[in-house]
């Protein structure tokens, strides 16, 4: 393979849109959409060779050709494992599937949309193959601005406005804490490169270390929307149109995590060794906040947006316990659980979207025993059965590997969080899958639309918009299903947290050691435990809607869970004074968590 | 050794001073001109970390190679960050402007649109 292919999956869509902003005037919105899948399309593909390609091998390509000298990097450098390589694929299949899925969405989306989708796509491609610091921030806010925008595309719904609004604040402050650490660490050790500050930073462990750690790890959970930074995430997902949603979902928020893990095992590994207590609980707890938080809220919805970011927070609470357990066991279950998480949760806000597209609205409520395309509901019990972890998903398969690996490190209470957060999101899903396409429950005559005219009924649901989302959930349900898969993701793994072998690689050349290690056995009891994990998420779907368990619901509603509830919703306030407040109690706790160990 | 050290103090007041504006703020033009000046921390910062006392600029074009000079790494890292930003802040500033259009008030605590 030549080398220079690394970098196409970013120059690709960053050409093709610049070529659709200048075509704009000549390019009707076919042709756009043609243009935009071309290039997505190819992205995905140049991504998914190198995936394969760096399958033996990490691939460092130095741009313009500044190799590293005796050790020292002046140039920057694309270093692609599996796993940034597969992340990128993924980025790369999300948008193909949202752009296809767009072109009946909307109706008339204006070629600016292809472009920001295209800019989005090569930024967070670029992030997930470079090896550079610095570069890694500069695609960070290249992929946020192009969000921002994409998030307020439909400028004339006011719930859009300020979504972006608070979005953009919040996100914008992650940066600038992303940027702190980064100067920090570069005053440290002079240097830009992972690799290399990897290996300058060795085992110091004084305050600027921690300082520089905690900023660099607060930025990216607030992509990442962990509690206490998620409260972003419901807003903006909340209003975004549905593909971009499912980039959003699918994707964006998972590269947060993605950065945590990538700079914690390449730059800070040796300065906090992975046995430091203070770095584990700090991730698991935090991670077990957000399981939980998000599982509450998500099934306290009625709008199924809003409903599918909260599942999306809690689930990233899941990939946080995940990292916290910092063994290449527990991080292969991460890696798994993201795919099959992102392939759910993409085809779910497509499910969504077709609602949106046809009745113009998301309240679960109103739209009680209106649907009845067979393809969107399979989409809602196929996403909310995965969710809730059914074999064979891909869910299911990271939930018995990070189960497995729970037990190993010590931490036997963990799987009982995953599987509470598993069963609230399923079960919030499936509820809302029952009302609308089997009436169960009660319901309300729909609201009149404000900004529409044609209010007449619109046809039936395109198979444009339901392929797309039916294809992700096949590939969520076969993909973690070989043996091969599963051990292939425990080796990549193993990999990217050898942070030794990856200095010597990007830094001398020395070819990357190859790991071998075959995954754990899948046990019956734990087959057993997740199926009825789903059938308790349905039966709990069920129990929220049901006419006979009606007084036993109003008794809870005027219990203390129901004032939690309230309480928790309060904070989620819409105004962004607010989350700032709560961004900045979350940075103190992670600097104070780690002062303690100095 | 106070003076070599006061330009991380005031980066560090830059910032906390822009957070505290971010919170209190209740207009989002003022907002986004905090956020302008929490931007500004980590230009002092990164400028900080390149300055080296008696060291000239690091153009070499007549000098001797051997002169001693203030790091131009941080400074591109600077330029970088002032180009990517005044992306931000441009749509920001769009946004402010299309809120402003659609609720007739920049308050963030009065602009209630999110329906729960």
């Amino acid at each position: 393979m030549d080398l220079r292919l690394v970098t196409l999956p970013v120059i690709v869509p960053l050409f093709a849109a610049v070529l659709l902003a200048a075509l704009r005037a000549i390019c009707n919105s076919r042709a756009a959409d043609g243009i935009a899948l071309i290039a997505a399309g190819s992205s995905t593909v140049f991504s998914g060779i190198i995936l394969s390609a760096s399958r033996h091998q990490t691939i460092v390509y130095w741009l313009g050709n500044w190799q590293p000298r005796n050790g020292i990097a002046i140039g920057i450098c694309f270093a692609v494992d599996p796993i940034g390589a597969g992340l990128a694929t993924l980025c790369g299949g999300l948008t193909v599937a949202a752009l296809i899925f767009s072109c009946k969405y909307f109706d008339r989306a204006g070629t600016l949309f292809h472009v920001l989708m295209l800019v989005f796509l090569a930024a967070m491609s670029g992030f997930c193959l470079t090896g550079d610091a610095f570069n890694m921030f500069v695609f960070f806010e290249l992929m946020s601005a192009s969000a921002f925008a994409l998030c307020a595309y439909k400028t004339e719904e006011r719930e859009a406005l300020q979504g972006a609004a608070n979005f953009a604040v919040t996100n914008t402050i992650g940066a600038f804490l992303v940027l702190d650490g980064i100067a920090l660490i570069y005053a440290r050790t002079g240097a830009l490169n992972l690799a290399q500050i990897g290996r300058t930073l060795g085992a110091s462990r004084d305050a600027l270390t921690l300082i520089a750690f905690a900023l660099i790890t607060s930025g990216f959970l607030i992509k990442g929307a962990v509690v206490p930074f998620h409260l972003w995430l419901s807003d903006a997902h909340a209003v975004a149109p549905t593909p971009v949603c499912v980039l959003f979902s699918g994707v964006m928020v998972e590269l947060g995590l993605y950065a945590v893990v990538r700079f914690y095992w390449t730059v800070f590994s040796r300065a906090l060794p992975d046995s430091t207590p203070a770095l584990q609980w700090l991730f698991i707890l935090f991670g077990t906040a957000t399981a939980v938080v998000g599982g509450v809220m998500c099934f306290a919805q009625h709008h199924l947006k809003r409903l599918l970011a909260f599942s999306t927070i809690s689930h990233m609470g899941i990939l946080l316990m995940g990292i916290g357990m910092m063994t290449p066991q527990a991080m292969s279950g991460v890696w798994t659980y993201l795919a099959g998480h992102s392939l759910v949760k993409a085809a779910l806000f497509m499910g969504a979207g077709i609602l949106v597209h046809q009745f113009r609205t998301v309240d679960e409520v109103a739209l009680k025993g209106r649907c009845h395309s067979w393809a969107a509901g399979l989409i809602f019990a196929g996403g909310g059965l995965a969710l809730a972890g059914l074999p064979p998903f891909a869910t299911f398969f990271g939930t018995a590997m990070l189960e497995d690996a729970a037990k190993r490190s010590g931490y036997g209470w963990a799987p009982a969080v995953i599987m509470l957060a598993g069963i609230l999101t399923g079960g919030a899903v499936l509820r809302s899958g029952m009302r609308i396409f089997l009436g169960i429950g009660r319901g309300r005559p729909l609201p009149s639309s404000e900004s529409h005219d044609d209010s007449e009924k619109r046809g039936p649901v395109s198979p444009v918009m339901t392929i797309p989302a039916l294809a992700l959930l096949a590939i969520a349900l076969c993909i973690g299903v070989p043996r091969s898969f599963r051990d292939g993701i425990l080796r990549y793994a193993a990999t990217l947290q050898d942070s030794g072998a990856y200095a010597s690689r990007v830094l001398e050349g020395t070819p990357t050691p190859v790991q071998t290690s075959t995954s754990a056995d899948i046990e019956v009891a734990t087959i057993i435990r997740s199926c009825s994990s789903a059938l308790i998420a349905a039966a709990l779907g069920w129990f929220a809607l049901a006419g006979r368990f009606r007084g036993f619901r109003r008794s809870l509603a005027a219990s203390p869970v129901q004032a939690m509830v309230n309480g928790l919703r309060s904070l989620h306030s819409g105004v962004v004074g607010d989350y700032v407040v709560w961004i900045v109690a979350g940075v103190v706790a992670v600097g104070v968590a780690l002062m303690v160990q100095l | 050794m106070i003076a070599t050290h006061w330009p991380y103090g005031i980066a560090a007041w830059l910032f906390i001073v822009g957070l505290y504006g971010i919170v209190t703020s209740r207009n989002y033009v003022h907002l986004i001109m905090c956020i302008a000046v929490l931007q500004s921390s980590t230009y002092v910062l990164l400028v900080t970390i390149g300055y080296r006392s008696g060291a000239t600029s690091p153009i070499y074009a007549n000098i001797s190679p051997d002169t001693p000079a203030v790091d131009p790494i941080v400074q591109a890292l600077m330029l970088t960050d002032i180009v990517v930003e005044a992306v931000v802040m441009a749509l920001l500033l769009a946004l402010a402007m299309q809120i402003h259009q659609r609720a007739g008030s920049l308050d963030p605590d009065k602009i209630r649109f999110l329906r729960w």
